[in-house]
């Protein structure tokens, strides 16, 4: 129990100031080291809950995917990000107000919160004994039988997002030299080439 | 195990910086984006948090939704950000009004 909890502290602690720091960071590039610092606790702290597939998926997906997407999007934007940082202290008090006033609306659902007496019986898929079936398998027979026609939407969704995306980035850039396949095939020897008999000693 | 308590408060603060964030960098629209990852990581940890307490693997299931969406969601956003950075030369957000009437 005592290691348990104090890798839970490590990463709860390591998680909360890696948010702070990519909210606080001066330059982009630093808030997205620190945003895959705070995924990599969030892995840890999933993995000590007992949930090994959606940590690992949370470190496959947001720190393989999301968080290098946005890397690749801040190096490649030439951005003055020192002149967007100019308001920031205008707006702290406004933000630490806003931040202070919902997290004592939180602490208030949390001081009066408890379980409902049937939540036992409300359960719509209890997690099976872990001797009998891993968190991989038992997450995958429910996914796929009980959640299959969300699971194909959320594929649906991800080919959206695919498509939007590359819809939005492409570009026909009209200043470069292209192959063209049709008139490459329609070319007419007759038309671009000729046979020139040339006689010795005169040329052309 | 760990108590549920001790997830949902680091949740609760995570959730916290994120508004925080979206706040204070109301100029810069990747930090805003990266407010929004950081805000929808505190919901998985409360849905896992749940999900392992109750015993109910539903909670981890929807976990992979949201995941989903978020994932749909930084691609798309990303790229009008692109796009917009093309157009405009700039990301700040307060320039943001080519759709103004």
């Amino acid at each position: 129990m005592g290691i348990t909890l104090l890798a839970f502290y490590l990463f709860a602690i390591v998680a909360v100031c890696s948010g702070l720091f990519v909210v606080l960071a001066r330059n982009p590039v630093h808030s997205v080291l620190w945003l895959i610092l705070a995924f990599f606790s969030a892995v840890g702290m999933f993995i000590l809950i007992g949930a090994e597939f959606v940590a690992m998926i949370l470190a496959i997906v947001y720190v393989g995917a999301v968080a290098v997407l946005f890397l690749f999007v801040v190096m490649m934007l030439d951005v003055d990000f020192v002149e967007l940082k100019g308001g920031m202290a205008k707006y702290l008090p406004f933000g630490l107000a806003i931040g202070a006033v919902l997290l004592i609306e939180l602490g208030l659902v949390f001081g009066h919160w408890n379980v409902a007496d049937n939540a036992e019986a409300l359960r719509q898929s209890v997690t099976p004994d872990l001797a009998e079936k891993h968190n991989t398998i038992a997450l995958g027979s429910v996914i796929y039988t009980d959640y299959i026609y969300l699971f194909q939407a959320s594929g649906l969704i991800l080919l959206v997002a695919m498509i939007g995306a590359i819809v939005l980035t492409l570009r026909h850039r009209t200043d470069v030299k292209r192959q063209n396949i049709q008139t490459q095939m329609h070319r007419d020897p007759a038309k671009t080439m000729e046979i020139k008999n040339v006689k010795p000693g005169q040329g052309l | 195990m760990i108590p549920v308590e001790h997830y949902l408060t680091v949740a609760a603060i995570l959730f916290v910086t994120g508004i925080f964030g979206i706040f204070v960098n109301r100029k810069n629209v990747i930090v805003i984006l990266m407010s929004i990852e950081l805000m929808l990581l505190a919901v998985n940890i409360n849905l896992v948090a749940f999900s392992a307490h109750h015993g109910d693997l539903t909670g981890q299931v929807f976990t992979l939704f949201v995941l989903t969406v978020a994932a749909a969601e930084a691609a798309i956003g990303l790229a009008i950000l692109v796009c917009f950075f093309r157009n405009r030369g700039t990301i700040a957000v307060e320039d943001v009004n080519v759709m103004k009437g």
